[in-house]
């Protein structure tokens, strides 16, 4: 074959090939909204769901999500920061440093469940916290520490060396030097990249269901007491997320309508992960704005 | 006495160096422990079976009947994995195959054929293949790809085919973007070069920059492997989880992740039902253990070149 015709086929090709994911994609997303979108509802949102009954909703389960991503973020953000710091700033080039860095690669790359499973043994069974918003937030978190960690580091990293240098130069120390200019100069990047894995801890249930089980009790959303065992800001109870609920209704439920309420909890949970990613973008480019004209 | 204190004394700097120090050095210790932590409880957990249970690990291994709680015709429980492991291995390799086409095609579109307006475009189309949790990649399974295989080919429709189809969108975006990265990063004097000489565009991209680009190729695909290994609940929406040794691509077969997100709740913590599912889980974490050393080795023979 003359090579401009084989020119011709394999680019044809590539644009087909492209097409398709396009095409994927379109009708993943389209699927989940047309068949989820019309299943959402005031109802739906703000009642408890239902085991053996249709028309139940995920008021808990939505509420245990949001209080889940929240407490993770706290307990991963601080030592993200702070390994972050140290990789970015302090780690010499040598082999302990590799070593670090591999250590944290094989953490990204475990599978989610081995990482619940390891949290399931070591919290749930053997510290006797039970299955508890606790457990689900720590297993979480190591879940996301290396990602963030990475984005910290990478963040960090790309600020420019001079602003060490100044910071320095005026007799700083290196410690203030990171807080006081590296650190505001890398927020965008940061920033960026904590809603981004907020998204990615959203949707995870793989690491959830032994450790913050697969029931949502009843919970009353007046008890301010965090160490009341009905009250919805307890830690210490079992909480199924969003995510864990779509798993079980359609595994294990015998709930009449586990379609309908799958795809309108998949609606809800795919709108809001892309609007993590929106913001994400959104704040990502303000405040590099910000940050880039007041220089 | 007083100026030799005050002379010895650290200044305000040094301190906050110090305590800077310390906190980074805390945090970095911390995912240190953690991960040997993961490592520790899961290894000696998972050779209990083997230590406790007198489970041979060739039998384990290589036997072909898993029903922990009953008792076989030699008189010893039945904890043969190797239906999980092959199943595990299938959807891995079919899903890498299907994938990789596609991602290096992405790969290229984004780099060489439309590096501006096509690269955000499809940007966008990867990190939101990537937002969509894998719940829900199992839900859309379970609704679309399951029935339409059972009409196809009959049978329940669950089964390696759909698990395959499944994780094949879910490592799309892994392998493609972790491509992208690796085609951007051949020098572009490489392809001005091949196109200076006469080289269609084709052949520029064929015989020169996949060649330069192949070792990232080649880590972004293990990349990929290893999310598919690992994926636990889309596959087990969508394979059916049947214990059985996989004869064709669509009766109901059953993976490591997916036997143990099946089975951690229905077994007794101690039983030998319970440690020979923490079995399945160590070869969980040997085998993403033998897919970064792969990545490593990898990223080795690239740089020498």
């Amino acid at each position: 074959m003359n090579p401009k015709t084989t020119n011709k086929i394999a680019i044809g090709l590539i644009y087909t090939f492209v097409a398709i994911v396009v095409a994927i994609l379109v009708s993943l997303i389209g699927y989940i909204l047309v068949t989820g979108v019309p299943h959402i509802s005031w109802h739906f949102l703000t009642s408890k769901s239902q085991s053996f009954l249709s028309g139940g909703g995920i008021r808990d389960q939505l509420f245990n999500s949001v209080y889940l991503l929240f407490l993770t973020l706290c307990l991963s953000f601080p030592i993200a920061l702070g390994s972050g710091i140290y990789l970015a700033e302090y780690a010499p080039k040598n082999w302990i440093t590799e070593v670090i860095r591999t250590t944290i690669e094989v953490l990204s790359s475990l599978p989610s469940v081995v990482v619940g499973l390891f949290c399931y043994l070591l919290f749930v069974v053997q510290m006797h916290i039970g299955f508890s918003i606790l457990s689900g937030a720590i297993a979480l978190t190591f879940f996301n520490l290396p990602l963030l960690t990475r984005n910290i580091e990478n963040s960090l990293k790309s600020v420019s060396h001079l602003q060490r240098e100044a910071g320095l130069s005026l007799g700083l120390s290196q410690w203030k030097t990171i807080t006081g200019i590296i650190l505001p100069a890398a927020v965008p990047g940061i920033i960026t990249g904590i809603i981004l894995s907020a998204g990615r801890v959203f949707g995870e249930a793989a690491a959830l269901i032994y450790t913050a089980g697969q029931s949502a009790p009843i919970i009353d959303y007046t008890n301010w007491n965090v160490f009341s065992s009905s009250s919805f800001l307890n830690p210490m109870r079992p909480a199924e997320t969003l995510a864990v609920h779509i798993w079980k209704v359609n595994s294990e439920g015998i709930t009449p309508d586990a379609n309908l309420v799958s795809s309108g909890s998949s609606a809800v949970l795919i709108i809001l992960i892309l609007l993590f990613n929106l913001l994400a973008h959104w704040i990502g480019n303000l405040l590099y704005k910000k940050m880039t004209s007041n220089f | 006495m007083e100026i030799k204190k005050k002379l010895l004394r650290s200044s305000k700097e040094t301190r906050q160096d110090k305590l800077g120090k310390g906190i980074s050095y805390l945090s970095i210790g911390f995912i240190i422990l953690l991960v040997s932590l993961i490592l520790y409880f899961i290894i000696s957990k998972g050779l209990s079976t083997f230590t406790q249970n007198n489970v041979n690990i060739w039998d384990f291994l290589t036997k072909q009947d898993w029903s922990p709680s009953s008792i076989g015709k030699d008189g010893k429980p039945e904890v043969g994995a190797l239906p999980m492991i092959i199943t595990s291995f299938g959807i891995t390799i079919l899903s890498a195959i299907l994938a990789t086409p596609f991602a290096i095609a992405i790969g290229i579109y984004m780099s060489v054929i439309s590096p501006k307006r096509g690269r955000k475009f499809l940007q966008i189309i990867i990190e939101m293949l990537v937002g969509i949790p894998s719940v829900v990649y199992g839900f859309l399974g379970l609704t679309i790809i399951v029935p339409i295989n059972r009409h196809l080919f009959g049978g329940t429709g669950f089964g390696i085919l759909s698990a395959t189809l499944v994780l094949f969108v879910m490592v799309l975006p892994t392998i493609a973007s972790l491509t992208v990265d690796s085609l951007n990063a051949v020098p572009k004097y490489l392809s001005d070069a091949s196109l200076a000489l006469g080289a269609t565009r084709w052949q520029t991209i064929y015989k020169v920059i996949l060649r330069a680009a192949t070792s990232g190729i080649l880590t972004a695909i293990i990349f990929g492997m290893a999310r598919a290994f690992g994926e636990a609940l889309a596959v087990q929406m969508v394979i059916g989880n049947a214990t059985l040794m996989p004869k064709n691509l669509i009766t109901p077969a059953s993976t490591l992740t997916s036997q143990l997100t099946t089975g951690i709740g229905n077994t007794v913590m101690g039983t030998l039902g319970n440690n020979a599912l923490w079995s399945l889980a160590l070869v969980l974490l040997l085998m993403s253990l033998v897919f970064n050393i792969i990545v490593k080795m990898i990223g080795k023979r690239g740089s020498i070149k």
